[in-house]
């Protein structure tokens, strides 16, 4: 059913801490690698090797300049997937009852086997976190690993989704944001997490933790020791820079 | 937003064909034999038409009966069922006109059942707060006075179809000036995408991907927007600017060819700068409107 199940008591999502991440890709990587051959459809691509590559992804890596008012501009790298809203108006609009939120822990997922492929929920969805399988027909988005964070076939270690589990910077982290005393929500608590697009109503589960200020940039108390180039040269090389540069149109 | 050629051929001909089938529902004109074969077939063909060329988009059109099943939550679901009704009723209507008379209380539902049908049709847009540019009533009015104008127009229903084309033009102008501006009054902007925005000045850097990808392809259409003023225009004409002084004046058949075609080409036209000039939430992440 597309109607909203009453909001869960769990309520499981991701941590995404700016501050950390080195935007290395490697989430993007364990997560098309997992899911591709896990749940669903397989995560296909279009000309994977050839001069237009385009494939199907669950969790991109952008990357943004912030420019305060004074002082140098700030890098940010930003993962961004499905941030499995409580409010998730890409459930609501769904004609065939194929999206869905899980009344028990709030994971939204697809049931692929009623997806038409209408494409609708990507519409409504303000995140671009779902996508539509160009090989399969059906909608794609992630699906919070559902098949590994509950699954005893795995050691306890990698009962995490598997982005969570490969990164290398400890910039994501998996639990339960419903439960106050969660090292989740305690984090988000301390670091002043924040929601993206809240002007969108959605209610996201999942919070972004803000990236330091950047260090006010100092200039190393040896440099005024560290001479420049020289630009009083002599000899040979001298005599040949100083001839070629006199010539017509010759670099000065 | 990626202009698909089937939801905009979906969009106008249904839109034209429900319009017509509204005017024939409330008997006006209440044609008999060949006379109302020709008219429900030209609205059946534009319903129906736009209807099958709506499932062309799909990923999984073999599927496309499940999209009957959500209607308490989805307009999509709800246009679904709203338009079967009405063509099944509707059909029963035209076999009572075809044998020579017209069932005047069905008529009457045919013709609330195509007002439905129109209105589900706009609030599968207008329903979507990531897309500002359609988020407001001039969708809707929109869409119901270019269907019933344009279906009035198709029923030779002169004075109906000079009132509303009217009224569709001057809609059509509202829905370009508020909307214009309303995607930067809604308060999106790469800063609340980011939660950045209190850091600084936010910048797309680096996107994620060397290539497109399905998000941009569907989301971020720029072709042809550096065009828009003279596809307005061009609209504007053909949709309103010809037929007008035609329905001012007088419809022969001759001049309703003339009027019918135009407006056609127009809507159309209108219909693409609907999805093309509508730009979604989304871009700003990739730094694109």
């Amino acid at each position: 059913m597309t109607q909203l199940p009453p909001p869960s008591d769990v309520k499981l999502g991701l941590v995404i801490d700016l501050d950390t991440c080195v935007g290395c890709h490697a989430c993007v990587v364990a997560c098309k690698g997992w899911n591709t051959e896990n749940y669903g459809a397989a995560l296909s691509d279009s000309d994977p090797y050839g001069a237009d590559p385009s494939g199907t992804f669950l969790n991109r890596v952008h990357s943004y300049e912030v420019q305060p008012e004074t002082g140098p501009a700030q890098q940010v790298h930003f993962p961004k997937s499905c941030l499995h809203c409580e409010d998730a108006p890409c459930v609501t609009v769904c004609p065939t009852g194929a999206s869905y939120k899980r009344a028990e822990d709030g994971i939204v997922l697809v049931n692929e086997d009623a997806c038409i492929g209408c494409s609708l929920c990507a519409w409504a969805c303000p995140y671009g976190a779902r996508e539509l399988d160009a090989a399969a027909g059906v909608m794609k988005k992630c699906t919070l690993c559902v098949d590994r964070i509950y699954n005893e076939n795995l050691p306890e270690v990698d009962r995490t989704p598997a982005c969570v589990r490969t990164c290398p910077s400890g910039a994501r982290h998996f639990g339960d944001l419903g439960d106050p005393e969660s090292a989740v929500s305690q984090l988000v608590a301390e670091r002043g997490g924040f929601d993206l697009m809240p002007e969108q109503g959605t209610k996201p589960v999942n919070k972004y933790l803000p990236p330091r200020p950047r260090d006010a940039d100092e200039i190393d108390i040896l440099a005024p020791l560290l001479a420049p180039v020289a630009t009083d040269g002599k000899g040979l090389v001298a005599w040949i820079d100083r001839a070629l540069s006199a010539l017509p149109g010759g670099a000065r | 937003m990626h202009p698909a050629p089937s939801v905009i051929a979906f969009t106008t001909f249904s839109g034209l064909g429900f319009g017509l089938l509204f005017w024939l529902g409330l008997g006006l004109p209440a044609p008999t034999g060949l006379v109302a074969l020709g008219f429900y077939v030209i609205a059946y063909v534009g319903a129906v038409g736009g209807l099958l060329a709506s499932t062309f988009h799909l990923g999984r059109p073999e599927r496309a009966a499940k999209a009957l099943t959500q209607w308490r939550t989805s307009w999509l679901s709800r246009e679904g069922i709203a338009a079967i009704v009405t063509l099944l009723l509707g059909g029963v209507l035209a076999l009572a006109a075809l044998f020579g008379s017209y069932l005047a209380p069905l008529g009457w539902l045919v013709s609330l059942g195509c007002l439905v049908t129109v209105g589900t049709t706009a609030m599968i847009y207008a329903q979507l707060r990531t897309v500002p540019r359609w988020r407001h009533w001039t969708t809707p009015a929109l869409f119901f006075t270019l269907s019933l104008g344009g279906g009035a127009l198709l029923a030779n229903q002169g004075a109906a179809a000079l009132a509303l084309l009217t009224l569709g033009a001057v809609v059509q102008f509202i829905a370009w000036v508020t909307g214009d501006t309303r995607f930067d009054r809604s308060g999106t902007t790469t800063g609340s995408a980011t939660g950045l925005g209190d850091l600084g000045e936010v910048r797309a850097f680096l996107p994620p991907h060397s290539g497109p990808n399905y998000l941009l392809r569907e989301f971020v259409y720029v072709v042809g927007r550096k065009h828009a003023f003279y596809l307005r225009l061009i609209g504007m004409v053909l949709a309103f600017g010809v037929p007008l002084p035609i329905l001012a004046v007088e419809l022969t058949h001759l001049t309703a060819g003339v009027a019918v075609l135009s407006h056609v080409l127009g809507v159309l036209c209108l219909r693409w700068l609907f999805f093309a000039q509508a730009e979604h939430v989304v871009g700003l992440y990739y730094g694109k409107r």
